[in-house]
């Protein structure tokens, strides 16, 4: 049925969902918003500059203006005074919207495993692809990208009914148990010390 | 010309020292030398008497201004202690001035109305030592949000912290 309309239309015709066809301009047309606060901005530089040509994937320019991006690229690590920023420029693109970590420090803090510096931007964050790579090579970055657009092609809408469907945290818990170990454990408490005692 | 100096600006460290000794005559300065480095340690007491002194000797460049917590070195009786070094830009001489402090009193005089160069250094001291410059024109923290309650550099503080950099809201996909 399909193809003798097809055999009969031609060539310039297609035959396909909105959701489909909203979602093909959306993947191949992704605006980077570049959030670099550290060295992978220097890689995303380069991820952009003419050798590893980022407007290929059509991310042909990087607003630095969050309401006309639809892709944040957060490239570095992201310290805790840097984070309510982070939160407010995300809450202000527009929908639909995606987002990159790239990075090991993006993605789980990297080597900085500090007072300042947020494990992971997943633990505030709604992210998408997650890049690992200290810096990840332009080559990974695009990978990523390509791995955005097949993610936004096979499960885009035209209303982005997809988005509200995710309504729990996806990263860390905020305070995960190792988190909270560590920290007791740093500071002297020991958790054999405390018994439970439910009658006294 | 940079390679004049004036009649009152000695060249070499005993010059320096003698002349500090007239200059300040009732502080105990204890002087010692470490690989080249001539240190010299000044009561807190008597700070800005201290640092005029040593500016007007000819040390008219700041450095640098932080401070060491002697926690857990071992043999210190004191716990945490300030140092300025210093420069004088004509001869190349230089000084590491060093005071020492105690708890629970930590408030100095600031050497902002010494070097104005002080500036941000004490607010960085402060900002991860919590030692405090009485005088200083723009007090407050320096690299930390200014809600911090901690002082991170201190031996008793922890690496990873005690939980403020996970005390944020966080935001999930389908509210934003």
């Amino acid at each position: 049925m399909a193809t003798q309309i097809d055999k009969q239309l031609g060539d310039n015709i297609f035959l396909t969902t909105l959701d489909a066809a909203a979602s093909w301009g959306r993947a191949n047309s992704l605006w980077p918003m570049p959030f670099a606060t550290a060295c992978c901005g220097i890689e995303l530089m380069s991820t952009a500059a003419s050798k590893h040509d980022l407007s290929r994937f059509g991310s042909e320019v990087m607003r630095f203006s969050p309401r006309q991006c639809d892709l944040m690229i957060v490239a570095g690590r992201v310290v805790m005074k840097m984070l309510p920023v982070l939160q407010r420029i995300w809450l202000q693109m527009p929908e639909p919207k995606w987002c990159i970590s790239m990075g090991a420090c993006a993605c789980t803090g990297g080597v900085f495993d500090t007072y300042a510096v947020v494990q992971g931007i997943d633990r505030f964050m709604p992210v998408d692809v997650y890049v690992p790579g200290c810096p990840p090579r332009p080559e990974q970055l695009i990978r990523s990208i390509i791995d955005l657009q097949e993610k936004i092609q096979s499960g885009g809408t035209v209303n982005a009914r997809e988005f509200k469907l995710r309504i729990l945290p996806e990263g860390p818990a905020r305070f995960d148990e190792d988190e909270l170990i560590r920290i007791r454990e740093r500071n002297g408490f020991k958790l054999e010390d405390q018994k439970y005692d439910p009658v006294h | 010309m940079a390679n004049e100096t004036t009649d009152t600006t000695p060249i070499g460290i005993d010059p320096v020292k003698t002349r500090l000794g007239e200059m300040l005559p009732d502080i105990n300065l204890e002087w010692s030398e470490f690989r080249n480095q001539t240190r010299v340690i000044f009561p807190a007491s008597d700070l800005i008497n201290c640092l005029n002194a040593f500016k007007n000797v000819g040390f008219d460049q700041l450095t640098d201004l932080t401070a060491v917590d002697l926690l857990e070195y071992g043999n210190a009786n004191d716990r945490f202690e300030v140092v300025y070094c210093l420069l004088n830009v004509d001869s190349g001489l230089r000084l590491i001035a060093k005071t020492y402090l105690n708890e629970p009193d930590l408030t100095i005089p600031s050497a902002t109305s010494v070097w104005f160069g002080a500036d941000w250094p004490e607010r960085e001291v402060y900002d991860m030592y919590g030692i405090i410059f009485a005088g200083h024109p723009n007090f407050k923290r320096l690299l930390l949000p200014e809600d911090f309650q901690s002082f991170p550099l201190r031996k008793d503080y922890p690496v990873k912290g005690r939980g403020e950099r996970h005390n944020f809201p966080v935001i999930t996909r389908a509210e934003s």
